[in-house]
């Protein structure tokens, strides 16, 4: 047997249905064995960077393992960037890389680059095969590691010469070595621990709760935690990786906090004197300045599945490993019912509705909330990362776990056309919207060629203000209005470009053209290039410039 | 304050590197490391000397132990344990200071493990209190050469009460 039939054996029996890539010399002799194994469909991205942040998104929006396939050298770097971003928001890929032949190895062989010493740092793991014997092995481990404790991308580096030997075993999956299952052995949630919490939150008088990408990750919806707040009666803030696992309509909900989070989250960090954190990991992005964090805070207990986040960034007088769900549902069971009326009237007492610049004909908060009520409760949105990102996440009110797709820890512009394209693979039924810029979609827009080939019904939504917005507003903030480089002028005509891939374009000037024509191609079931031109003027805010506390917050110029 | 820690990895190449890379990219100082085989030839063990304070060497040990090839981390600063470091010096000595130097590595029991015209080679082990007071007392007659090996240290036995 081939070991690249071991291979796509092996990948078929962890069900994996879609695979990102884009062949090379060294992997061809995978590729060449593919049609082989019709379960596995293959999706040609057109950059392999595309393949890594397609990956991701299907992982993602699914749950399950995400899979890319590149070749060697430059397939293999192009990857690194997307095997960075899930490795810094905890979703679990497996990375398949080609490689030169072994006789070719440490010789600087074409197209040779060491992959396994560059990903080590970005990668939750790294694998070099050696022999094709050891695939069914290594490629259940993989998905193994892949998945369990903090979750994580694995890369797997196979030379060309072990595609093609032939070896003689038996046609079934691996095993995980016993080292490793013990390694990620399930941690039971310490009762003794998790009522103490239950007392502090009781005993509080202005306790919070601030979920993560831990919770977002493992929460099929969110009525643990609706019954949570309100036996705890305690505002819930989410982070950007928890968008949408608490209902923003809740009068418990205070939304995100950080450096663009809502006034009521930052607010409710800074007065709480019990804070209680789940699956999250004190990011700068969201403590700001750390020492002026949380100041009345008596208790801060932090709950991860990673030992080593806690008291990384932030000194906890509560750590305790567990899974973010265990510790929800046993917290749960263990609360009794609390009143902290006084504090939920005061918390809601202090929201704040941003507003937009008078005279805006196109402001970023009310064109978001038109899209929000156009799509339904199960549309998943992508995004890229800048100032349409944080609009995302501001105005939008994500229903569920699992439906905003977004670069949070890395930051990585150009992920958000390729995530969306994985998002609407591994969820076709579903409605795919993605929130871009003009910055972000330059990055990655080759992988239109996919959303015109599969017909897919994508819905990119172009918030197009004609510069690198994010940093654009900084140089305007912080200096001197110096806009060094980020003014995006020769622009591509975007009519243009819709129509050279087959997909239908509609531009959107002003609020009056935010009507029902654009509601129903919000919901339509065709490729859509929505260009609105955003007011150029518009910034971010809520805002805490950097190095400030949480309650240095601008509100608007 | 040094922390000299044990940790069990998987014998696979490109472990070390994965190891020393962790402590780069955190930023956290190795003062020495030791890495050899074991009884069981699918595991080494290295045994890293780190400079830190209880917050560091806390995220150090979680860190470590996230990695997939790391099997087991023990810190052994405060455990009874003997530790050893081979040293060997070039210092100057001729036939007016070598009977002096000889003398006192007699004290030390270092041995001479070379002799030239103008100086000579010795080699020690200890622990690393005893290699910097041999370092020191060579100090006045000219080192021209040092090489050191890290601290390889083992829990003592269980002593019967």
């Amino acid at each position: 047997m081939l070991g690249a039939d071991i291979l796509l054996h092996c990948l078929e029996l962890h069900g994996v249905d879609t695979v990102f890539g884009l062949p090379g010399g060294v992997v061809i002799p995978l590729y060449d064995r593919l049609k082989e194994f019709p379960n596995i469909h293959h999706v040609l991205v057109r950059h392999e960077q595309g393949a890594a942040h397609a990956a991701d998104g299907y992982a993602r929006s699914t749950g399950k393992v995400g899979v890319c396939f590149a070749t060697s050298g430059p397939g293999a770097t192009n990857l690194v960037t997307g095997i960075a971003t899930a490795n810094m928001d905890s979703i679990p890929m497996v990375c398949i890389m080609g490689q030169v032949v072994k006789e070719l190895l440490g010789t600087d062989g074409f197209q040779e680059a060491h992959m396994t010493s560059v990903c080590q740092s970005i990668s939750k793991h790294t694998y070099s095969v050696t022999d094709a014997a050891q695939l069914p092995d290594i490629i259940e481990e993989a998905f193994f590691v892949a998945q369990s404790g903090r979750p994580g991308p694995v890369v797997i580096d196979i030379p060309k010469d072990v595609f093609v030997q032939n070896v003689d075993i038996p046609y079934n999956k691996g095993t995980v070595r016993g080292r490793i299952l013990n390694k990620y052995k399930p941690c039971q949630v310490n009762k003794e621990q998790v009522k103490k919490v239950a007392e502090y939150i009781k005993q509080a008088e202005r306790p919070m709760l601030v979920v993560g990408g831990g919770v977002n990750n493992r929460i099929a919806d969110s009525t643990l935690l609706v019954n949570l707040a309100q036996k705890a009666d305690m505002p819930v803030a989410t982070t950007l990786m928890a968008r949408g696992v608490f209902p923003s309509d809740s009068k418990y909900s205070v939304g995100m906090p950080g450096m663009h989070g809502t006034v009521e989250a930052n607010y409710v960090v800074q007065h709480c004197d019990c804070l209680v954190a789940v699956g999250m990991r004190f990011d700068d992005r969201v403590t700001s300045d750390i020492s002026k964090f949380a100041p009345n805070a008596k208790h801060i207990v932090h709950v991860d599945i990673d030992p080593a986040e806690i008291g990384k960034n932030v000194v906890t007088d509560f750590p305790l490993v567990a899974d973010s769900i265990d510790f929800l549902e046993a917290l749960y069971e263990q609360l009794q019912q609390c009143n902290h009326a006084d504090w939920v009237e005061e918390v809601n007492a202090n929201r704040y509705e941003v507003q937009s610049p008078v005279g805006s004909v196109l402001p970023p908060k009310e064109t978001f909330a038109f899209i929000d009520q156009c799509v339904d409760d199960e549309t998943i949105v992508a995004t890229d990362v800048g100032q349409h990102q944080m609009w995302a996440a501001l105005f939008l009110n994500t229903k569920g776990p699992r439906k905003f797709i977004t670069s949070g820890g890395l930051g990585t512009m150009g992920f958000g056309l390729p995530a969306a394209i994985g998002t609407q693979f591994g969820n076709p039924d579903k409605n795919v919207i993605l929130i871009t810029g003009d910055g972000s979609f330059q990055m990655n827009l080759q992988e239109l060629a996919i959303v015109k080939k599969y017909k897919l019904p994508l819905k990119i939504c172009l918030m197009n203000n004609g510069f690198l917005g994010m940093v654009h507003q900084w140089q305007k903030f912080f200096y001197n209005e110096n806009y060094s480089a980020t003014i995006l002028d020769s622009a591509p005509d975007w009519a243009k470009l819709a129509d050279a891939y087959d997909i239908n374009y509609m531009r959107i000037d002003t609020m009056e053209q935010c009507n029902e024509t654009l509601a129903e191609v919000l919901t339509s079931k065709e490729g859509w290039l929505i260009d609105f031109r955003i007011d150029a003027n518009a910034d971010v805010y809520p805002m805490v410039p950097a190095g400030k506390g949480l309650d240095d917050i601008l509100v608007g110029e | 304050m040094k922390h000299k820690l044990a940790v069990l990895v998987e014998n696979n190449p490109g472990v070390l590197a994965k190891v020393s890379n962790l402590f780069s990219r955190r930023g956290y100082n190795i003062e020495s490391l030791v890495v050899s085989d074991t009884e069981d030839k699918t595991v080494s063990r290295m045994t890293i000397v780190v400079d830190g304070d209880e917050k560091i060497i806390e995220q150090v040990t979680k860190q470590l132990h996230k990695l997939v090839d790391v099997i087991k981390v023990n810190d052994l600063t405060n455990d009874d344990i003997v530790s050893r470091q081979l040293l060997l010096v070039r210092v100057a000595a001729d036939h007016e200071t070598r009977a002096e130097i000889i003398q006192i590595m007699d004290i030390f029991r270092a041995r001479i493990i070379d002799i030239g015209r103008r100086s000579m080679i010795i080699e020690a082990t200890g622990d690393e209190d005893k290699i910097e007071a041999i370092v020191k007392s060579l100090q006045p007659f000219g080192i021209q050469e040092i090489v050191k090996t890290g601290v390889s240290a083992m829990v003592r036995s269980p002593k019967e009460k």
